[in-house]
This record gives C-alpha cells, structure tokens and sequence, in this order.
C-alpha cells in the first residue's frame, strides 16, 4: 500500500490554537480534519505538506443547531451525523438523500461537512447541496469572521476562498417554510463518484405557487446553481412540464466532461432528467411541509 | 512523536514517526496481524478497525489521529475464550472463506449490532458496502449477521480455547506515559 | 431462498451438522480466521528481514536510456538496489514464463508495458523502501505504444518483442479446432446465419490479498525457503529450480493462508524472482508485497478476446454450426497459463450445451503494450470466453427466430443418452442430463410468470429483462499425456496416513485460498474410512511436507486432488481390511464394510474400527504376506478425462429508462458439479462466481488511453461490486455423478464466474429489447447502457 512522505504532525486543541498554527507554520501547512480527501493524496505523493495540523479536537465545531430561521453545522460535523439527524432530514432532505450516498458508510464516519466543502471536488455532493439551500460559509482567521455566499466562498474545482491561514468553522442554512428538497445521483456502484447528480429546494407560497426554488448539478462541470430555471418556475404552480422545462435547461446550461463515466450527451442527459426528478420530489416534499405549517406570519423564503 | 492509546482495552504507548499509518502502527509496530490492507484508495476495507466503537479504515487515519482514542481490533472481539457472537455467526453461516475481509467485516458487523440489535437484511448490506469481499457473495456475510443478532449471548457451540494475543506483544523498547 | 437437501450421513456414526463424510458441516479452518488468527504473506516477519519495493516504468513503451541508483543507494534505510543490468549479470534479466516466451524480470532494453518492473529496492524497513524508489533517477526515451489489439497487426505497427530474434511483427500464435469445411458448408447452407461481434473486456482478479513472498536464501546451507503466495507451489519450486540453478532439493515453498487467488496466484513474477535475489544479494530474508496498483496493473489480467461469433441454424430453431475467430491480446509477454498443447486454453469448448453439427474456431495471439496474463478470474482456461460466446449468439438467434430463449436451448440441449458425448471440437464430455436442470431453474424463478410480468411492464414502458444461460465447463485439468505446464503433467499426489490412535493425516498438493479444503478433503477421507472429519488433518502449502502436484486452478482441485484423496483413502480401507482380518483371525473375504469398521459378515457384533485397525498395524498381530506395517498410502493421479460441470442460471433486471443504471433484481442458480461433498461450500462457491459475473456485466474493465496508459489501476476505477449490487442469490442444484471420478464429483469452483456474465448481460440485451437492441458488450455501466438505448452499442475496445 501507498506510503505517505514524511511530515511533522501537531493536534490544535482549539479553532484558535488551529489558526496559530497555520500561521506559524505558513503555506507547507494543511488542515487534516476526517482525512479521507487528504490522507489518500499523501498516501499517492500528490500532496506533500511539511506540517499536518490534526483539528479532530475541535469538538467545538462538531455541532447541529436550530437557531431561529439558521440550521448552524459545525464545520466538524461527520457526515454519519448529518445522516442520522431527524432534525436535518425534517429540514433538508436533501442532505439526507445526499449523505446516503456520499462515498460509503465506514468514510462517513470520518469525513466532515467542512473538509468536503474545502476540497471543493468537482464532484461533490455537499458543494452542490450547499449552493442549493443558499448556505452561508462561516470562515474565521487572524482578521476576525467573515460570511461568504456558496458562490463567494466556491471558487472552482477544488479551489475555495478560504485563505491559507483561515479555517471554514460552520455553515449556516436558512429555514423556509412550505419547503421541501431533494437530491438524486447516479452512481455506477456504491462509493463510486458521481456520474452526475442534481439537487433542488422548492418553497412554496400559500396559494401553492412556487416562491422560491433552486437547482444546482454535481459532476457537470457547473460550479453555480442553474439560474436560468428560475423564471420557469418562480409564480407557477408545479406541474411536470415545468419540470420537463428545467431539466431541459439545466442539460444546457452545464458543461460535461468525456470519461470512464459517461460521454458528454449521456451526462447532459442525466442533467436533464435528474433534475425533473429532484424538482417533482422536492415540490411533493414541499406540498407535504406547507399542508403542516400553521398559518402565522412566519417568513417566507 | 510518542503516541498513547487503548488498544483491546489495554493501553500502549510508542515511539512512531508522524506518518505511520494506523494499520501499519497495529500490523507492524504491535504485531497484531488480524487487520489487514488490500488497495491504495482506501475503497477495501480489510483495514477496519473500531475507533471509540465506529467502524474506521485504519489505512486512512494515522497512527497520530489514534492517539488517545480506543482502538478495537479483530483481536479484541472476544472476550477471552468466548466467541463474540459475530464471530460465531460468520462460522455457522460460512460468512468466509478467504478470511481476508472478514476481520473488517466482523467488526463492523458488532458497531452495527451495537447500534441496531434487529437490523433488516437491506441495513446489514449497507452497513458493509463500504468492504469488498471477493469469494462469499455476501448473501452469507449477511446470514452471518443475521445469526448473531438472533443469538445476542452466542450459543452453546462456544469455542474454548483461549484466546490469548487479544493484547499486543511487548517489545523491549516498551515506553510508559 | 435456496434448496438445499443434505445427504443424511451414517446414523450410526455422528450427527446431523457433523457427517462423517459427505454433508454440511462448518470449516474446520474457521476457528483461526474469525479470531484474525490466518497467517497470510505479510503477516510473516523473520528475524533481519528487510523489504522491497519495485520501481515502474511510468510509461507503456520506452527505451531505457539510463538509470542512476546513486541517491537511492546513500539513503540510510537501503541496503541494496538491483537494476536490470545487475540481473543480467547473474542471468536472471529474462525468465520463462508459463507459455514458452520469456518475460523481464527488470528492463534492460525497452520498457513493453506501463507498470513493468524497472529496479527493485532493498531496504530495512517499507517506508524507507517506498522513499527510496523516488530517489532512482530513470531516463525513458518514449516510443509509440500498440494499444488497440486490432491494430497491433498492421504493417505499420510497433514490434514490441525486438528482444526476440528474427521478431519482425507481434504475432504470437494462430490456432484452431474443429472443422473449417464441414462448418463452411453447414453455413453455406443453412436457413439462418447470425453473426455478432463480441468483445470479453480486459478484467482483473483481484483477490482482497494481493501478491507477494518472503524469501529467506540460507548462505549456508544454500537452502532457499520461500512464503508466497501461491496456487501452485510444487510447480513454482520445479520453476524456481529451472531458472535459478538452485538446486530443487534446496529450494522449499510454502503458501501460508492465502487472501484469495482467483487465477491471480498462478504465475511466477519478477517480483518473487527479485525478492529472491534480494535475499541472496543481502544474506538477510526480504519480503516484497504489492500495492493494489501495482497488482492491477502488472499482475495477471484475464480475458481481453475480440471474438466474431457465427451461428447457423434451421429456421425452426434447430442449431446446426457455430464458427468464431478470436482476435486474443495477451499483453507485452505472453505469460498466460496453461497447458502446453492449448495456447488458447479451452476454448474450443464453444460448441457449449448444444449438439452441433459442425463447429470451428481459430484464435490468434497478438502482443500489446499492455500487462502480460489472460488465463486467470476463474476462468477454468478460457472456458469463460468461450461460455460466454456462445450463450450470448443463441440468444441473439433466439431473437432473430422470435424464439423464447429456453424453448431455443430445450430444443438444442444434448441429451443424456448422447453422454459420454464427443463435441466437435473433440472433447469428450463425461455426462450430462441437462433438460431436468434447465426446468429445475424455471420452477424456482416462476419464469412463465416472470415472463407475464415483463409483458406488463413494457406496456407501461418499464424495462425489465431475463436472461438464460445455460453453460457447460470443463474442469479439472488433466490427462498428463495431453496437459501439462512447462512439461510437468497435470497430475496430483496424495498421501494419507493414520496414527496408530486412529487419528490421520492426508497431504495433497492442492492449494487451498479460501475454498476449504480443511474441510472438504477431511471429509472426502471421512467419507471412505468412517474416522470423523475433525480428526484427520490437511496438509497443504508446504513442498517440504506435501507430495507433487501442480495446485489449484482451473477448479481442479476436486476432480484431481479430490480424487487423488478418494483413492488413497479406498487403498488404505482395503489395506484395513486385510489387517483386520489377521487380528480377527479370520479371512479378509469374510469381512464386511460398513463406514467405520470391518465385521464378520453375518455376525456384526464382531469387528474391528479403523483406530483400533491402526493400532494393529503398528502393533505385534502378524500380518499378512504382502502388507506392511502401517495404515498408509500414496498415489500420483492421472486422471482419465477432464469433467464437465454444467448449470442453468436465470438472471432478472430492472433497467432505470431515464439513467441506465441496471438492478439485478434476482438471480437463480441451479448447479450440477456432480457428487456434492458439502453444499455449505459449494453453495458458498457459487455465490462467489456470481458475484464476479455481476461485476463483469456491469462494471468491471481494465482500460488504456491512447498512451497506453492503464486507467483500471485502483479500486476507484476497477469496480467490484459490493454488498448492495447484488441480489440474495437463488441456488438449487442437481446431481449427475461423473463416471470416471472415483465420487462421482465434478468440482465446482469456477462455474459460477464461467456461467453468470452471459445470464446478466442477456438480461440487460433482453430489457433493452423495445428499443432494438440485439447487443451490446460489457460492461453494461448507465452510461452504455444508455448509449445502446439510443443506437449506440460501441465496443469497450
């Protein structure tokens, strides 16, 4: 088996401790949260920091939060968690459907939230789920806290706006109610990297129409959630040809990469269709949630 | 870098340079050879150990990150002479053949009886997606399971030789906290 | 759900879970696994031992220009590094391999293959190993590689074996069997004619353990003790001896546990070779195990056949020829293994279940820029390909005729009074009673209803899709005047002995990497001489403590070892019988058998048991002229034929008409390997090879880009299924006993893998059949089988 080069370890006992040593130990220095995107790297010699700052000890960060209209996630939090949370499936499915197929169940129980969306893999799932649900990055260093959009902080394939000496501490998710959410993948065997996928949130106002919706694809080379089915939908009542509308845009608007997976028609395809598929649930999901929310003056998204 | 940790209940304390692996830490350093690694992508699992209790590809964690953690290995499952019932389970059901992947295997199959003592079939196939077996087929791995969750206390059947390396060898450079 | 019926076992003598003999009963080996207890490779630490690693070209064909070992060498951990030149030196650079061609052990001239061996490391410790490797410095001038197997015949092509003299092209060999004009003219004037292209993708074993040895060369003595992991240690000592010079009785090989084999544990790589001379380089032990790149990408791969399948038949249905030329890449070396006389191992098995009027096939071998091997994963020596070859055309005629596809087979099987039948492409198959087996399967996957509801589903546009195939194998090489490796005939030895307390040994030369043959051997003596399975222990693994034979693959295990056991077994019951009578005082016609003990015919209350006939032998009675001392025998079996295990299997899926992706929903399986030792072992078997054949189906490929580089090198990108791919397996099984087997058995071990790929890729061909799909080749990933969908059914290669 592959052998990683030899590194100097240290364990930060703190989210402050963490940032003074990334500090101290300047740009040969790497954050190893669950491990499973950097340790492999190291182990194949793509990856050769000099100074491995271990933050598992940051149980601070390890955390679900209702807080008013926020869902608060520790950036420590391991995706085995996010899995089992009743609060997150009633809230956001999608990350439910998500997580149970992200790699497998033995690396969910290492992997966190914050490590999968600071490798920033074309492939992966969270970045899509976040930019779908709107998160907001919480992202601390020696200046103090600053709050990034998906788009802000997601830079690109495997590049974030997170600073060498900063550390993403949480990600916060707005609560909407009449909501419901969904994600789909295509897989060609369990742990398997996505073919292609798609998420989406729908929210819906009291007279049934959509109020807000979001879809975002995972594998296509789309870095953004698909805007352009944003006037298909927004005011309308849902129905299938909507649906058949926004796949057929999504398949447009992403950018799909030939290899072992699939060639470009079959993913745009799969754009497509996974779309239809997670807006029909996501608006079922949302009909459920709107037939038990309370007529009150609570917000709506 | 001196590391402490629990492994099969007892504690031990080594000398490591950061990088070590934590299979190769088990294998290598406490001769505790029941783990074992087979691919480079940590997509396997012939590597799983417990860590406090969770199913963990040991491939994929250093020795360093085990530090002050409690490891349980295959060596660990029984206690003493008597057979974990996962154990028994996987020779009543044929659950191996090789035996390669069934160190792992057993381990995670005693987190997810641990967890849910009445799994269905299709949680006991998702519990172990995450290891490849190449000779079983698994539909006897799951059987495996299955028998242990119904014979929680093993069975009559137990096996009574002793079990005696469930703890690792001593070694002359052995170092105390 | 599984049907399972268990031989009731002597009442008088043990019980139910502990038949004396034949039945189920759980592994003996067991006890040590669940405890974490096997002793695999690199389990095995010896006192100084140091370890190796291997450096690999990064290329697929290259001339080496040079090589500096300088920074490698002033490292502190390494001891030693050995390049091509070194080898050269000592004439260990080039090494046969088990096809008469020679294979580097380290380049010298050119590298042929991404992933070939280009120095080897010797350090104290593997991280040092591992560092050391990226302190080489190689200087590679690239050539064009040969890739696609179709093009490596082209004037314009590459040569690749430049290092063999008078090579001008990267033809290896051309062969055939059967009858080219009967087949011809059997065409030539039949009422239907199919032909299809179909490609057997480049696949790999990979057994969970990968490969690997220690080697532990005694200066002193000059004896070379070698762990490794091995299917076949008696033929790697004769090798070892063959290409080392040292001598054979200095050599001693030992397969501890192995992780799995699957084909992949057969041939001798420069990896073993190299830790061998790192142990006689250093005077220490060195152990060398690969990573699984390194295994998947320069140990033996299997398949990788471009085959043109013909099929004629009548236009109701009844089959009269099949014709087939194969284009077969073997990679860089052409190290594929098996018998001598078969460079295309046994193909000419295509002629499958049917009884043919004429059949004709030519194979020819080119050489790429690729890993060398081709005969491994189960593949009982090419049966597989052929298998698969010609389950898939009688499926694609039962569509061309709009036949059901078991009526189609019903109509064609050969019958059990044609058995012992002469193929025609002339093999003899042992027996066979196919149609009870073919119903058998029906009846446990309700196919009439299974049918029903298929058609319901296509009215609503639901894809779902059966498939049959219906295979015959062949096992359990062979007859030494037809078969051997490297000159050594393909027999097996066995010694059996029992302790004067009544307790036995048996030695065999079958090598056991997980089939359990602790257990079933133990139980083959249990079965003849009535002393229980616990108390009679296998010997295996060890050339110092086991007689000769040439392993286990090709699932010969049973068939020859197991008959080998079963022979030795008799002599010593009939050598029982002839001391019990001196002890009775009494004549040994005079005696009876029943499992355990010879009486008095007549008067049963007297007699005498196995233990106390062991004590016997060894004690003061007298003994007859002619028998000595002991309860003891050996034999060398030849066996007579080869066997010809045979099964029906029926595959159900459900194919997702937006995505692709394919849900093996069922699998039904109905084995006949003949007399069934334990049904927990065979039934553990089965489900193994129908595993692989899932896997093959619709996900497993080892690819190359242009380059030549290998894309299939880590368990991302070789999928193996998981737990959640396939189905809980449906197995049921019937007997028809083998006639020149001493039990009657046939072996089992590789049918499943032979017969499972064509059952899951006719499904999916069968779901796909509204949008007119007559075809398409593994493996069948969401994205192919989309692509088929709309019209596209390209070849992987």
């Amino acid at each position: 088996m592959q052998i990683p080069a030899p590194f100097d370890y240290v364990r930060a006992s703190s989210v402050d401790n963490a940032l003074a040593l990334l500090d101290r130990y300047g740009a040969e220095s790497r954050v190893v949260a669950g491990g499973h995107s950097l340790l492999p790297m190291m182990k194949l010699r793509l990856a050769r920091p000099e100074w491995l700052i271990d933050i598992n000890d940051l149980f601070e960060l390890d955390y679900m939060l209702v807080d008013g209209q926020v869902l608060r996630i520790g950036a420590m939090t391991r995706h085995t968690a996010l899995l089992e949370s009743d609060d997150v499936q009633r809230l956001f499915p999608i990350i439910t459907d998500a997580e149970r197929v992200i790699a497998d169940p033995i690396v969910r129980n290492r992997g966190t939230i914050g490590g999968s969306l600071c490798q920033a893999d074309p492939a992966e799932d969270l970045s899509t789920v976040c930019h779908v649900l709107e998160a907001v990055a919480v992202v601390r260093g020696p200046a103090g806290e600053r709050m990034l959009s998906m788009t802000e902080f997601h830079r690109g394939p495997y590049e974030t706006a997170v600073g060498q000496n900063e550390l993403l501490i949480e990600v916060r998710i707005p609560i909407r109610t009449r909501s419901g959410s969904a994600y789909e993948k295509v897989e060609r065997r369990v742990g398997d990297w996505a073919v292609a996928a798609a998420g989406a949130s729908v929210s819906l106002a009291a007279d049934g129409t959509i109020s807000h919706a979001a879809v975002g694809l995972t594998a296509v080379g789309l870095d953004r959630n698909v805007s352009e089915v944003d006037p298909v939908l927004l005011g309308q009542v849902p129905a299938e040809q909507l649906f058949v509308e926004a796949g057929r845009l999504a398949g447009l608007a992403c950018d799909p990469l030939a290899d072992q997976r699939g060639p470009v028609d079959y993913k745009r395809h799969l754009a497509d269709e996974l779309t239809r598929r997670v807006l029909r649930v996501a608006c079922s999901r949302a009909a459920t949630s709107a037939a038990h929310t309370t007529t009150d003056t609570t917000q709506e998204g | 870098m001196q590391i402490s940790m629990t492994i099969n209940g007892t504690d031990v304390t080594r000398e490591i340079e950061p990088r070590v692996l934590l299979v190769h830490f088990i294998r290598d350093d406490l001769r505790l050879t029941g783990t074992h690694w087979g691919c480079d992508t940590t997509n396997c699992g012939t590597c799983v150990v417990l860590m406090d209790g969770q199913p963990v590809k040991s491939c994929t964690v250093l020795a360093a990150m085990a530090d002050g953690h409690a490891i349980t290995t295959v060596e660990g499952l029984a206690d003493g002479a008597t057979l974990d019932p996962v154990q028994q389970g996987f020779m009543e059901e044929h659950g191996l053949q090789c035996g390669f992947c069934t160190p792992g295997m057993m381990l995670t199959a005693r987190a997810l009886l641990d967890h849910n003592p009445h799994p269905e079939p299709l949680e006991i196939r998702e519990a172990i997606s995450g290891q490849i077996c190449r000779c079983t087929g698994y539909a006897t791995i799951v059987r495996s399971i299955q028998w242990a969750a119904e014979h929680p206390a093993g069975s009559a059947k137990t096996n009574p030789e002793a079990d005696a390396e469930a703890t690792p060898e001593a070694t002359e450079e052995e170092v105390t906290a | 759900m599984t049907i399972l019926e268990d031989r009731p076992s002597n009442p008088a003598a043990g019980d139910h879970d502990r038949p004396i003999g034949h039945g189920r009963m759980q592994r003996k080996e067991d006890p040590r696994f669940v405890r974490g207890k096997g002793h695999y490779v690199d389990d095995i630490v010896l006192p100084g031992m140091l370890h190796g690693a291997i450096l690999r070209a990064p290329v697929a064909h290259a001339r080496l220009v040079s090589i500096d070992t300088t920074e490698a060498l002033a490292h502190p951990g390494v001891v030693a590094v050995i390049t091509g030149t070194d080898l050269q030196a000592l004439g260990l650079a080039w090494a046969p391999t088990l096809s008469m061609d020679v294979q580097a052990v380290l380049v010298t001239d050119k590298v042929r293959f991404q992933g070939q061996e280009v120095a080897f490391v010797v350090a104290d410790d593997r991280y040092a190993a591992r560092d050391a490797l990226e302190l080489i410095q190689v200087e590679y001038d690239v050539l064009p590689p040969v890739v696609d197997a179709r093009k490596a015949m082209d004037a314009d092509a590459p040569v690749i074996r430049d290092d063999l003299e008078g090579r001008t092209d990267n033809h290896i060999f051309d062969w055939e069997a059967g009858n080219k004009a009967e087949t011809d003219a059997v065409f030539d004037s039949a009422d239907v004619v199919v032909s299809q292209e179909l490609v057997y993708p480049r696949v790999h074993p990979a057994p969970m353990e990968t490969c690997g040895a220690v080697a532990d060369f005694d200066p002193i003595d000059g004896r070379l003790t070698l762990y490794e992991t091995t299917q076949a240690p008696h033929a790697h000592r004769t090798l070892f001896a063959m290409v080392s010079g040292i001598p054979e009785h200095k050599i001693r090989v030992v397969s501890p546990d192995i992780g799995g084999g699957f084909g992949n544990k057969v041939g001798i790589y420069p990896g073993y070779i190299l830790a061998v001379v790192g142990s006689i380089v250093t005077g220490k032990p060195v152990k060398w195990v690969e990573d699984r790149s390194e295994n998947l990408m320069s140990t033996s791969f299997a398949r990788d056949y471009i085959m043109q399948g013909e099929i004629a038949a009548t236009k109701d249905g009844k089959i009269l020829g099949l014709r087939t030329s194969v284009l077969a890449d073997h990679g860089a070396f052409n190290a594929t293994a098996q018998p001598t006389k078969y460079p295309a191992g046994f193909f000419h098995i295509f002629t499958g279940s049917y009884d043919l009027v004429a059949a004709h096939c030519t194979v020819t071998g080119v050489y790429t820029n690729k890993a060398p091997g081709g005969v491994a994963y189960a593949c009982s020596f090419r049966v597989t390909e052929a298998v698969y070859l010609v389950e898939r055309m009688v499926d694609i005629l039962a569509r061309k005729l709009d036949m059901d596809p078991v009526e189609l087979r019903l109509k064609n099987f050969i019958k059990k009074e044609q058995f012992p039948y002469a193929n025609k492409t002339g093999w003899e198959y042992d027996s066979g009673d196919y149609e009870p087996t073919m119903r058998l399967s029906m009846k446990m996957a309700g196919y009439d209803e299974l049918r029903r509801e298929q058609k319901e589903k296509r009215e609503r546009g639901e894809l779902m899709g059966i498939g049959i195939s219906f295979f015959t194998e062949t096992v359990g090489a062979g007859p030494r005047k037809d078969m051997d490796i490297l000159g050594l005939g393909m027999a097996d030895g066995a010694e059996l002995r029992i302790h004067p307390t009544g307790k036995a040994v048996v030695r065999i030369s079958a090598q056991s990497q997980g089939q359990g043959h602790e257990t079933t051997f133990a139980q083959i003596v249990a079965e003849e001489i009535g002393i229980p399975p616990e108390d009679i222990d296998v010997v295996h693994g060890d050339t110092d403590q086991t007689p000769f034979g040439l392993g286990t693959y090709g699932s010969r295990s049973t068939p020859v070892s197991g008959a080998a056991v079963a022979i030795v077994a008799r002599k010593v019951r009939e050598k029982a019988r002839f001391i019990a009578a001196a002890m009775l005082e009494t004549r040994p016609e005079d005696l009876e058998w029943e499992k355990g003990r010879w009486f008095v015919k007549g008067d049963p209350s007297v007699g005498k048991t196995m233990a106390e006939i062991a004590m016997g032998a060894h004690g003061t009675v007298a003994l007859p002229e002619g028998i000595d001392g002991n309860l003891d025998a050996e034999i060398t079996y030849d066996p007579p034929n080869l066997t010809f295990p045979f099964g029906a299997y029926i595959c159900v899926v459900d194919v997702d008409p937006g995505t692709g992706h394919v849900k093996v929903r069922r699998f039904i399986a109905v084995d006949d390997c003949g007399t069934r030792i334990n049904p927990m072992i065979i039934e553990g078997q089965i489900h193994g090879g129908l595993t692989d054949g899932v896997g093959m189906a619709l996900m497993e490929i080892i690819e190359f880009d242009q380059e030549g580089n290998c894309l299939g090198g880590s368990f991302m990108d070789y999928l193996i299924p998981t737990a959640m791919e396939v189905p809980d397996w449906e197995t049921g099984f019937t007997v028809t006993p083998s006639p020149h087997h001493p039990i009657g058995a046939k072996g089992v071990g590789e049918s499943a893998t032979v017969g499972s790929p064509p059952a899951v890729v006719n499904a999916v061909v069968d779901a796909l059949a509204p949008f007119g799909v007559v075809h398409m080749d593994m493996p069948c990933t969401p994205a192919r089988v989309w692509e088929a969908m709309q019209g596209r059914t390209r070849p992987p290669v």
